[in-house]
């Protein structure tokens, strides 16, 4: 049904929203007996940073590769504005890809690297210089023209590859691993310039990661991928505050994750019991399930209270007895210990507590959370 | 303890001694009778044992040198030297180009092949060298003989009506080296072929370039030092074969092995021998050190 819906806008290159810009229908990649990927359908709007999020071999890598050509695809459809890209050889794509190690020319200058694909389309001369100048200029790589690629930092390396990868304005930019091979320290600043650039430049672009902290960084939506198949689908402040599973949850981002049965279930509230707390949870919507629905329920560190008083309401606590602290600059990080067993891992800002009265090893506490922060998770 | 300690003073260190080593049995194997077959070049030829003039001599308390140039004289003027010097150089020129047409190929398809094959596949290529050389190029008088296996083939094939003249031929010469040097030019291409990036093709491909492009733009030049060592593998040591074309050339083949070969073995003229041989790596002193260059040239690229 789904697949029909989608093939009739297909003929029809006039109805494709802008919201289609990139299309990816039921892509299927067996690689022998394994799937790689499973029925795989995405869409990317206009001008929009898109992030393929997931740990090694869920996938993510093929689909990029089969966008850029080099992969044939077992079955499916991609359109990029319109165009059906099964049949173009890679060489043919309006897309250009910056690869994980740059994949720079070594026996080229940098000028000559990014010259490279706009000589093989046979532009001229004083517009190829034109073009590489301008992209040089943007990703601020001029005065390193003449250098060969050996005698750059990682850092010009990989703007010297987003520069070779744009020259051509392709429909779609790829990015496999963007900052995979830069130091930890310059990775987090590297990031913002990146997007700048692309934003400076509007090119609807898919990048593949699977550091989160960078998706959630530089992407405006990204898609959870696991063993072949999209989990989630979602802006980054999206799929973090409403997770639709236990693998979201715990992907992005770490949670508390509390198993429990939904005993009282009213359109306006809903009550869960759980094995590890003493009382019921609260939550404070309807969910769509029958009493008797086995449920996860997520609830982010940082919005874990810590007190020693017994929190001022009737739900969603437990006591329990810290068990491992470790100060991280910004935050502590508690393990307090429930007296089922289960372990609550909380966030304390170090700017809402003093150091000097903050709870310590073995202390007994409580912790709470409000009711609104929890989410729901059926599988 | 003491002795210890002035022992270690006059011995070398175990580096030093390690390096020393080979180094000394080159100067005693190599740079010696280099030296020799140098010296000999400027003596005169005489009958007996050896078949040479001294260049010292002692004569009333006076020691008397005598350099005799007119063997090199005789090389500038006569020249057979020259044509022979001229025809060794192309037919190792022809030689090495068509190793790099096959080998080129073959080192390519090899390292693209599976990780598993690559090493199979390489010794396969080696494997001649388990058998001698000389039976090697004797196997092939049998194939390219008037009456041998090649021609009967074509003949029954009915391609040719004629058998081909291959055997005592520069044709025949020309089959020999390149069959027996090709293993050569193969092993460095490899090298170079096999550990080169495949995301750089892929890149190309990307940018808009077809397969064939990408191979000449990027592939090609990436392997540049691999053909230029291989072909200095195979050129070098083809200037001077002799075996192949004493076995499968005519008498018209001329090459400097030869030439150096009757003029110790058959004219016993030692001293003109030895003036041909020592033009001759005077002749090949060029490629060497280039071959030396880009050897070095690329190991500094590497660290």
């Amino acid at each position: 049904m789904m697949n029909e819906r989608l093939n009739s806008q297909v003929m029809n290159p006039a109805q494709t929203r802008q919201s289609d810009f990139v299309q990816i229908i039921d892509v299927v990649k067996n690689f022998g007996d394994h799937a790689a990927l499973n029925h795989v359908s995405l869409t990317v709007k206009k001008n929009e940073l898109f992030a393929l999020l997931g740990s090694s071999g869920c996938g993510k890598s093929t689909l990029l590769r089969i966008l850029a050509g080099f992969e044939s695809m077992t079955s499916g459809k991609i359109l990029i504005d319109g165009e059906d890209l099964s049949r173009i050889p890679p060489y043919k794509r309006p897309v250009n890809m910056m690869f994980q190690s740059y994949a720079l020319f070594p026996h080229m200058s940098v000028e000559a690297n990014v010259a490279f694909g706009l000589k093989q389309e046979g532009v001229p001369k004083n517009e190829i210089q034109e073009r590489v100048d301008d992209v040089l200029d943007l990703v601020q790589m001029r005065k390193f023209a003449r250098r060969k690629p050996h005698q750059l930092s990682g850092g010009q390396q990989q703007r010297v590859a987003l520069a070779r990868s744009l020259v051509k304005r392709p429909k779609l930019l790829l990015l496999d691993e963007p900052m995979s091979a830069l130091d930890k320290k310059i990775r987090q600043k590297t990031q913002l310039e990146l997007v700048n650039i692309l934003e400076k430049v509007d090119v609807t672009c898919i990048m593949v990661t699977h550091d989160q902290e960078e998706a959630m960084t530089m992407a405006s939506r990204l898609a959870v991928m696991s063993e072949g198949e999209v989990i989630q689908v979602g802006a980054p402040s999206q799929v973090y505050e409403f997770p639709n599973c236990r693998f979201s949850a715990e992907f992005i981002g770490s949670t508390n994750l509390l198993d429990g049965v939904v005993v009282e279930d009213e359109p306006d509230h809903v009550f869960v019991e759980c094995r590890d707390l003493p009382q019921r949870l609260y939550i404070s919507h309807g969910i769509t399930g029958p009493l008797g629905l086995e449920v996860t329920v997520s609830i982010r560190p940082e919005r874990v209270r810590i007190s020693r008083e017994k929190p001022d309401q009737a739900c969603n606590y437990a006591r329990g007895v810290i068990k491992d602290m470790a100060y991280m600059g910004s935050y502590t990080l508690y393990h307090v210990a429930l007296e089922s067993g289960k372990v609550i891992v909380a966030n304390l800002s170090s700017m809402m507590m003093g150091l000097n009265d903050a709870p310590g090893y073995d202390e007994e506490v409580f912790v709470s959370w409000s009711e609104s922060c929890q989410v729901v998770l059926t599988s | 303890m003491k002795l210890n300690r002035l022992l270690g003073r006059w011995l070398p260190s175990g580096r030093t001694g390690v390096i020393a080593f080979p180094f000394f049995f080159l100067f005693l194997f190599f740079f010696v009778p280099f030296i020799l077959v140098i010296g000999i070049s400027f003596s005169e030829q005489r009958m007996g044992v050896p078949p040479y003039t001294n260049l010292t001599q002692i004569q009333d308390g006076v020691l008397n040198i005598a350099l005799n140039l007119s063997h090199y004289q005789f090389l500038m003027t006569d020249d057979l030297y020259l044509a022979t010097y001229l025809s060794s150089l192309k037919m190792a020129l022809i030689s090495t180009l068509c190793c790099l047409l096959i080998g080129y190929p073959i080192a390519y398809y090899i390292a693209r092949a599976e990780a598993s094959l690559r090493s199979t596949l390489m010794m396969l290529v080696m494997l001649p060298f388990w058998t001698s050389f000389l039976i090697r190029v004797y196997a092939w008088v049998a194939i390219l003989k008037n009456d041998g296996l090649l021609n009967h083939f074509l003949i029954w094939l009915g391609l040719i009506h004629d058998p081909l003249r291959l055997y005592h031929t520069n044709w025949g010469v020309y089959i020999g080296m390149v069959y027996s040097y090709l293993p050569f030019m193969i092993m460095p291409l490899y090298a170079h072929l096999v550990k080169m990036d495949l995301a750089l093709l892929e890149a190309a491909y990307d940018l808009g370039a077809k397969p064939w492009k990408a191979f000449f733009r990027i592939t090609l030049p990436l392997s540049k030092n691999g053909i230029i060592a291989g072909s200095l593998l195979v050129f070098i040591p083809a200037v001077g074969e002799y075996v192949i074309p004493e076995l499968l050339g005519g008498a018209d083949t001329l090459m400097i092995g030869r030439v150096m070969w009757n003029e110790f073995f058959d004219n016993i003229d030692w001293p003109m021998a030895a003036a041909v041989t020592c033009a001759m790596v005077l002749l090949l002193l060029v490629p060497m050190a280039l071959f030396q260059h880009y050897q070095t040239k690329e190991m500094e690229e590497l660290s």
